[in-house]
């Protein structure tokens, strides 16, 4: 029974989770309280997944990209890009409060993100650029864009819908929680009601085989990256409607490295094949929960960085099959490196 | 003899002439060694960690830990210096760190079999992170040896240079001789052109990989010298996505992402066309800064689907 | 020669894999200034023993001796330092280095550390020439040549390793007639320099125009060893495919095109269709509720000729008259006309090895219908577990991932995917390769069984036995062409033993 439980994809992830909560509750006996003020729920638990949503967002849709066996780099432009336009059109419009204008905002953002997820994807299915550089262009135009779009300023608007996105409540709780749980179930359904998610799986673990049996990995990949793009879209919104501004150059820096290791933690391969939504989002819990409990403690914010170093290469190790096989077959690799060499291949 | 593999090398120095040339008649003053050079002092550092990035990238890897590793030299320097150390043994010492670092990945990255992009981006953190933890806060240096080099002029004709470009053009024509006259050299292309067949032709891979990565990691600690010597001072913020303008400046000079191929001088010109863009954005005063990263960004797609569609013809050629 | 001491002997060597004995007890020698083909067909042993001899794998037994003197191998690299050094199909050098550096990477003439380039041209062109007549420009990369240069590029750099053996694993795979001759021209003269020459190839008449002496293995065993000359083709192939004569003599003949009734509606013709460099233009044409069985040797165009009529390959010539519509293109369009394609391949181009047994059954099922006309889990159950009853799936776990399967099982999985769709026109490349005794009937049963329905079959396999009893018309492929088609009476083992060995 102990074994069935943790070979489930999400037993090491959710351990991780609890030690850190462990930890906290070590330090602050008060982590897990959580107190009604003015009917909002407030406490660390719910600091968390509301600081932790626009990083949740983009992960999910990288644990797509991801399991395709791709990667997207531009998601942290995206992010820029989208805050940056919403913020310009409402600070442009006359009654920045207006219902009607907030609309027009958000929707132009997310559909500039699908537009550029698009573009990503016809990179990449298209002309057949490798995932890693295709995105890379997005990732050093992306920023420029950005900047383009607020002018090198920070565009503060003063709008109370659109601040409700990401500052609101709603039910007790911050909103975007709300909203991070949409797009969750949006993207469970669509990966696992409807056939995309078993042909993501294919088109990542064997795309000759895929190909044979029919599927259309061109269509596959497009909507992956579209779709990843809008999540990072989403979340743009979030961060720039939690502050109301629109920061060019600052937004969503480093949210592609975050999000990846959010996937990675999460139990998703970068090999590509099968993903594990649910465990991408509590990769990216564990990656917030980090960050608070570093702020908590009083280390000095920028260590989290010595830490995530220190995750992702532990991590990786485990994942690597070599590493495995090092330490249960030291000996015969040794002697043999070519075997190892070439029976990796096959 | 005219080869297809030299095309995007020959457009780099085409479209930096022109880019020039362009310049230079559209401002008055443009035209002059001093531009010139200043493209040299401006992008000393940047030119020395795009040498290491090109062994790289020619090998098949990619290294994101480059920038890090700059500002973690600055707060190493300055750090030191602070306690009073002689630049004479601060120098050796983080280039031999930054040398180390490198290898060490270099090793997880061949022996775990993991790739060279996530071993490099924690190393990226890792290198970020110990910044903050020697200091959150600049620390400024006032050392006598660093403040002469980096005030010192040198004058060629009308016109000056910096210390730091000697170093970067010495770190250049060091890098040209490895790539194309050492053993080193020529494996790191047999790595990146096929490493199964490198291995079976029983080249050292294991070996060529880790001093690889040793190397990037060697011209990014010398790349953060110079930088110290440009800023005086030692910053965890410092050179933030440095690497991105590295590999777009190896890729701009005719490297192909995927290894291989590419030229320490193609990566040269690729360090002066940014260069270039960002001195002519300035002259035109009213263009702000992001449009070089705009332009930037241009760029790499135009050089990466002119490889890809290169690359494709290749491939049709040899199958018949 | 025979009075020679042989140059390369190898005796009693084993090589075991977890689940699988690879070589068992197989003896190898060859003399000097001879060719000696290694034959054999999957699974034989061959490519197991040439990684033996250069290094890549550890012997688990045996002894290797070379010029009398016994040696170990623990590398490629050490292989090339005995004088072992080996070329392979797909060209092991780096593309994108000139063709001088390619011979000489890792002895490269040096002064002070410092390459010596002029020199190391010098001495490529020299080499290039004076032992391959070849004149050829060698400060141009590797990728800038045909694969027949790039083949002999590399014996030229196995040879600047003072070879004294050669392997050539399948250099003539993709080369055409002339560039063959080309290699040949070469081989005559290195063998006059006194080297022995290991020769791998599928082509028969290679074999025959080239080499001295024949090994033959089969399922990791030596069969035996024999001077071509002496050796009739008949007697190479029953060697290969491991069948008496006499054997497959006695088979009851009720065994024999008993799926039998071909309606007369033609559902598939193509005609002069080919892929340069893969498979000489064919003409075939199948009928409903036929069998057809394609025999010939591994490598004689069986393959590729099914993966032109199923879209896996481009066919770059050639006309369809297909049920439904004309050309093929690719898989999609093949699967919609009600065709499917069972590979050869079951790891890489079959099973998508982190899906369940349920998801990769109704994995082509699903991409047919498209995204969002998902089949509902209640049927995709439902069907699973029909598939795994009917074609006895084990474990009948249908969560089970596959890639924990058989390959037995997983061979009947993929077949449940394609049948699943019934299809028209069902290709099965191998189908029973790897599987037990009991399986492998079961599966020629259900081929019988669906051509009765009407279904029309082109059934591949190396196992002459197999596609006598299951085919209503035989097609012989040999060296990449339709050498010859037998109906009725006229299929008999023996005309197609003469077919694939090439004797009239």
């Amino acid at each position: 029974m102990m074994m069935r439980i943790s070979k489930h994809h999400l037993f090491w992830p959710l351990t991780v989770l609890a030690g850190l909560f462990v930890f906290n509750l070590l330090y602050d006996p008060g982590f897990f309280a959580i107190r009604v003020q003015g009917g909002h729920l407030y406490g660390s638990l719910i600091d968390i997944l509301n600081y932790g949503s626009p990083l949740i967002l983009v992960a999910i849709g990288m644990t797509l990209v991801i399991a395709t066996a791709g990667i997207d780099l531009s998601v942290g432009s995206i992010v820029a890009i989208a805050g940056a336009i919403a913020c310009l059109l409402i600070s442009r419009g006359e009654d920045q409060h207006s219902l009607a204008l907030f609309a027009v905002a958000v929707a132009a953002s997310i559909g500039i993100a699908l537009v550029l997820g698009l573009w990503n994807g016809l990179l990449v299915s298209g002309i057949g650029i490798q995932p890693i550089v295709a995105t890379l262009i997005l990732m050093v135009t992306g920023r420029g864009i950005a900047q383009l779009v607020t002018g090198g300023q920070i565009i503060t608007v003063s709008s109370d819908p659109y601040s409700f996105l990401g500052a609101g409540w709603f039910l007790m709780l911050p909103f975007s929680i709300f909203i991070v749980g949409f797009v969750f179930v949006i993207a469970v359904l669509m990966t696992r009601k409807t056939a995309l998610g078993m042909f993501i799986e294919s088109v990542g673990g064997n795309p000759t085989a895929s190909r044979l049996a029919g599927i259309r990995s061109k269509s596959v990949l497009l909507a992956v990256y579209a779709f990843c793009a809008i999540c990072a879209g989403i979340a743009g919104l979030l961060l720039s409607s939690n502050v109301s501004s629109a920061d060019g150059n600052n937004a969503g820096l480093w949210y592609e490295l975050d999000a990846i290791l959010a996937v990675v933690i999460g139990g998703t391969s970068l090999a590509g094949g099968r993903f594990f939504l649910a465990g991408t989002v509590v990769g990216a819990l564990i990656i917030q929960t980090l960050t608070t409990t570093i702020y908590t403690i009083g280390v000095p914010p920028e260590i989290t960085l010595v830490v995530k170093a220190i995750v992702v290469f532990a991590v990786c190790l485990i994942q690597s099959e070599s590493f495995r096989s090092t330490i249960v077959h030291r000996w015969k690799t040794r002697r043999y490196p070519a075997e190892r060499e070439v029976t990796r291949g096959v | 003899m005219f080869r297809r593999k030299y095309i995007p090398i020959f457009i780099t120095v085409g479209l930096f002439a022109l880019i020039f040339a362009l310049g230079s008649f559209r401002y008055t003053g443009f035209f002059s060694t001093q531009v010139l050079f200043n493209l040299l002092i401006d992008n000393a550092f940047l030119l020395i960690v795009a040498i290491g990035m090109t062994f790289v990238i020619v090998s098949g890897g990619i290294d994101l830990s480059v920038g890090s590793m700059v500002a973690l030299t600055t707060m190493l320097s300055a750090s030191l210096l602070q306690e009073g150390l002689s630049p004479a043994l601060v120098i050796p010492f983080v280039l031999l760190a930054g040398f180390l670092f490198g290898a060490g990945m270099g090793a997880v990255i061949h022996y775990f079999n993991i790739q060279p992009f996530i071993v490099t981006l924690a190393g990226m953190f890792l290198a970020r992170g110990l910044c903050y933890v020697i200091s959150i806060n600049t620390i400024t240096i006032n050392d006598k040896f660093y403040q002469s080099i980096a005030l010192t002029k040198i004058y060629l004709g009308d016109s000056f240079i910096s210390i730091s470009v000697i170093l970067a053009l010495a770190t250049l024509l060091l890098a040209v001789y490895l790539a194309h006259y050492t053993r080193f050299g020529r494996n790191t292309y047999a790595v990146g052109g096929n490493e199964q067949s490198a291995l079976l032709m029983g080249l050292p891979v294991a070996r060529t990989k880790v001093l690889i990565y040793g190397f990037s990691g060697f011209c990014s600690a010398m790349g953060g010298v110079v930088f110290t010597f440009y800023m005086l001072s030692g910053y965890g913020l410092h050179a933030v996505g440095l690497e991105l303008d590295a590999i777009a400046a190896v890729v701009i000079g005719g490297a192909l992402l995927t290894g291989g191929v590419g030229y320490v001088v193609g990566t040269f010109f690729g360090v002066m066309i940014q260069g270039v863009i960002q001195t002519i954005i300035t002259f035109e005063g009213t263009l702000s800064s992001w449009w070089t990263k705009i332009v930037i960004g241009m760029l790499l797609f135009l050089f990466i689907v002119l490889q890809r569609v290169l690359g494709a013809r290749a491939g049709s050629s040899q199958t018949r | 020669m025979g009075e020679n001491r042989p140059i390369l002997q190898m005796s009693g060597i084993h090589k075991r894999f977890p689940g699988v004995i690879a070589l068992n007890n197989v003896d190898f020698r060859m003399y000097p200034g001879e060719v000696h083909a290694l034959m054999g067909e999957n699974g034989a042993g061959k490519s197991t023993l040439i990684k033996v001899l250069t290094g890549v794998y550890a012997i688990d037994g045996g002894t290797v001796d070379l010029d009398g003197a016994p040696i170990t191998v623990g590398s490629p690299l050490e292989a090339q330092e005995h004088g072992i050094s080996t070329v392979y199909q797909e060209v092991n050098l780096c593309p994108n280095l000139t063709v001088a550096e390619n011979i000489f990477i890792g002895r490269e003439p040096r002064r002070f550390g410092k390459i010596q380039w002029k020199e190391l041209n010098r001495r490529a062109e020299r080499l290039l020439a004076e032992r391959l007549n070849l004149n050829i420009d060698v400060t141009r990369t590797l990728d800038s040549y045909s694969v027949a240069i790039q083949q002999l590029v590399a014996i030229a750099r196995a040879l600047n390793v003072s070879a004294k053996v050669l392997i050539l694993d399948e250099p003539t795979s993709s080369l055409d007639q002339g560039e063959v001759q080309e290699l040949f021209a070469v081989m005559r003269k290195l063998k006059e320099q006194g080297l022995g020459i290991l020769f791998v190839t599928h082509f028969l008449d290679q074999v025959y125009e080239i080499t001295d002496r024949i090994t033959v293995l089969r399922n990791g065993e030596l069969v035996g060893e024999f001077m071509t000359k002496e050796l009739p083709r008949m007697d190479l192939v029953l060697h290969m495919i491991g069948k008496d004569l006499e054997l497959l003599a006695d088979l009851p003949a009720s065994d024999f095109g008993q799926a039998g009734e071909a309606s007369g509606e033609t559902f598939l013709k193509v005609t002069g269709l080919g892929r340069q460099g893969s498979i000489e233009p064919f003409d075939f044409m199948i009928q409903r509720g036929e069998v057809v069985g394609f025999a010939g040797l591994l490598g004689s165009g069986r393959t590729e000729a099914a993966r032109l009529l199923f879209g896996a390959d481009r066919a770059d010539q050639g006309q369809w008259q297909a049920a439904g519509g004309g050309k093929v293109d690719s898989p999609r369009q093949a699967i919609r006309r009600g065709i499917a394609f069972c590979s050869e391949n079951r790891k890489t181009e079959g099973i998508i090895e982190d899906l369940t047994i349920r998801e990769n059954i109704i994995l082509a099922m699903q991409a047919h219908r498209g995204w969002f006309k998902s089949i509902p889990r209640k049927r995709q159950e439902a069907i699973a577990d029909e598939y795994i009853e009917t074609l006895n799936i084990n474990p009948p776990n249908p969560e089970q991932l596959i890639k924990n399967l058989s390959g037995g099982n997983q061979q009947k999985v993929l077949l449940a995917r394609w049948l699943l769709m019934e299809p028209n026109l069902l290709i099965l490349d191998e189908p029973t390769r790897g599987i037990d005794v009991g399986a492998k009937a079961e599966i020629q049963k259900l081929v019988l069984a669906l051509a009765k329905k009407g279904m029309a079959v082109l059934f591949i396999s190396s196992e002459m036995e197999e596609v006598l009893r299951v085919s209503d018309r035989i097609v012989v492929l040999r060296d990449r062409q339709i050498v010859r088609q037998m109906t009725g009476e006229d299929i008999h083992h023996h005309n197609v033993m003469q077919a694939i060995a090439g004797e009239n």
